[in-house]
């Protein structure tokens, strides 16, 4: 038996272009509560296009929640109201029948809006480019578990890999930080033996280009913990601090 | 000397400063909390504890002077902290989520610091000036220091301001005991819980002990005789 459809009303924010000046649009639905969120919009789409309106904008790829791609800031809460979770894999049964829902882009001076709700990540990429990586620069691929690592800090670099890049933290944070990304991306590194020759270098190098790139700075909210949908601990902001002042005390200058 | 100051214009940079002077003035606290204890214990009590400070005034002088030093680093930094978060989100959400995953103590730290800043002023030009500044002689013969503190918990407006100042000090200590530890890099899920509660403890111990003050001389003491 097919479960009631909900009726929701919908606010989603609507900008033709970066430029531009943007605002709500109201959109009354009825939607199957088995619909995922996106499933939701691609419906909305679906009505629009027939109509010969232009589609609303939003980012999607795998929808299974390992991507990283989606992210809305749903009734003022990245990814909505659930916890560990990205919007892909929200369900409006977790909203009520009647409900009005706010729809907006992630918001932050270094994630300008291209259209609707898509925004441009690729502050992500530079800081990535900074120094997130290994540097092998020769020999043949090593023999697995040649190098001894305790399972408990494994475990620690794996949670911090776990991060997709969705930019909620971004999103969450009242200034707009990216801490909680960059901690976690140092911190995958920082924690292993293959990662110790570039370590206090990398953190360097990332932290400089998240400045220069406009995000706030951490003040601690742990907000970014909260509405993370892989849970990265704030722990790793804490490692974090901890290898930028070494660096600082250890490293010579460092021009990137 | 320019990579310390190039770190400490970075934003995590930034964060240490808050953090050391932070640390510094909740230190501080405690040693003005106790001080201010003897009040509890009468006039010849205060003033005694009052003229022994004046009996080591060299090394007052120089704490002092180490205390303006982290307050007026504490509150420009801060201050440059905001204006450049704020910055750092250009359009706001119409929705405010933040309720659902952060506390209010960390949201409001500027709020509650600007309250206590202002504060600091008045609570400077009604003691510090009389007890340092406005004829200090005078009062080390007289002896008034412990009139002059109970004669401002009779009025009943210097009272609700003074509550409601360290209330909200209260409210910025909460957060930021662990706020530093966090700075410092000092957080591991053993024993931050902990670290977390201690600071819970004493932002309540400072909030109420010096509410304490006023309460008492306002509500149950009987004047000065």
């Amino acid at each position: 038996m097919e479960a009631k459809k909900l009726n929701l009303t919908l606010n989603i924010w609507r900008q033709k272009s970066a430029g531009s000046v943007g605002s709500f649009a109201e959109y009354k639905v009825q939607v199957s509560p088995d619909a995922s969120f996106l499933e939701m919009l691609d419906e909305i789409n679906n009505t629009l296009e027939a109509k010969g309106e232009e589609a609303i904008h939003f980012e999607s790829d795998c929808r299974e929640g390992i991507c990283g791609t989606c992210g809305l800031v749903i009734n003022g809460q990245p990814h909505g109201p659930l916890p560990k979770i990205a919007t892909c894999q929200l369900h409006m049964r977790n909203f009520k029948d009647g409900e009005t829902i706010w729809v907006e882009p992630f918001r932050a001076k270094a994630f300008p809006v291209i259209k609707d709700l898509m925004v441009d990540r690729s502050g992500f990429d530079k800081i990535l480019q900074a120094g997130g990586y290994v540097s092998v620069n020769t020999g043949g691929t090593p023999d697995g578990n040649m190098i001894p690592i305790p399972k408990d800090i494994a475990s620690l670099a794996m949670d911090a890999a776990a991060c997709i890049g969705c930019g909620a933290c971004v999103a969450a944070c009242k200034n707009a930080s990216a801490m909680l990304f960059v901690s976690a991306k140092v911190s995958q590194y920082a924690l292993l033996p293959q990662g110790q020759p570039e370590r206090y270098i990398r953190v360097e190098k990332m932290v400089k280009v998240m400045d220069e790139l406009g995000f706030g700075s951490c003040t601690n909210t742990y907000a970014c913990e909260a509405e993370c949908p892989k849970g990265i601990s704030v722990t790793n902001i804490a490692r974090m601090n901890r290898d930028f002042m070494m660096a600082k005390i250890k490293n010579k200058e460092v021009e990137v | 000397m320019g990579w310390f100051l190039k770190f400490l214009n970075s934003s995590i940079g930034k964060k240490f400063m808050m953090a050391v002077t932070g640390s510094f003035l909740i230190i501080f606290l405690v040693v003005h909390l106790i001080g201010n204890i003897t009040l509890f214990f009468g006039a010849s009590a205060f003033n005694a504890y009052v003229l022994t400070l004046d009996v080591i005034k060299p090394l007052i002088r120089v704490i002092e002077l180490v205390l303006l030093t982290a307050f007026i680093l504490h509150i420009f930094n801060g201050l440059k902290l905001w204006i450049e978060n704020k910055r750092a989100r250009g359009v706001t959400y119409k929705i405010n989520g933040s309720p659902e995953n952060s506390d209010v103590f960390s949201r409001t730290m500027f709020l509650t610091g600007s309250i206590v800043f202002i504060f600091l002023v008045l609570h400077l030009a009604t003691f510090f000036w009389r007890f340092n500044v406005h004829d200090p002689e005078g009062l080390a013969n007289t002896h008034q220091y412990f009139d002059i503190v109970t004669g401002f918990f009779q009025i009943w407006w210097y009272v609700i301001l003074y509550i409601v100042a360290v209330l909200l000090l209260g409210f910025h200590l909460n957060h930021g005991f662990q706020s530093a530890f966090q700075t410092f890099g000092w957080n591991h899920k053993k024993y931050f819980p902990l670290v977390q509660k201690i600071g819970t403890l004493y932002a309540i111990i400072m909030a109420l002990g010096f509410a304490s003050m006023p309460i008492y001389f306002f509500f149950f003491y009987g004047g000065n005789q």
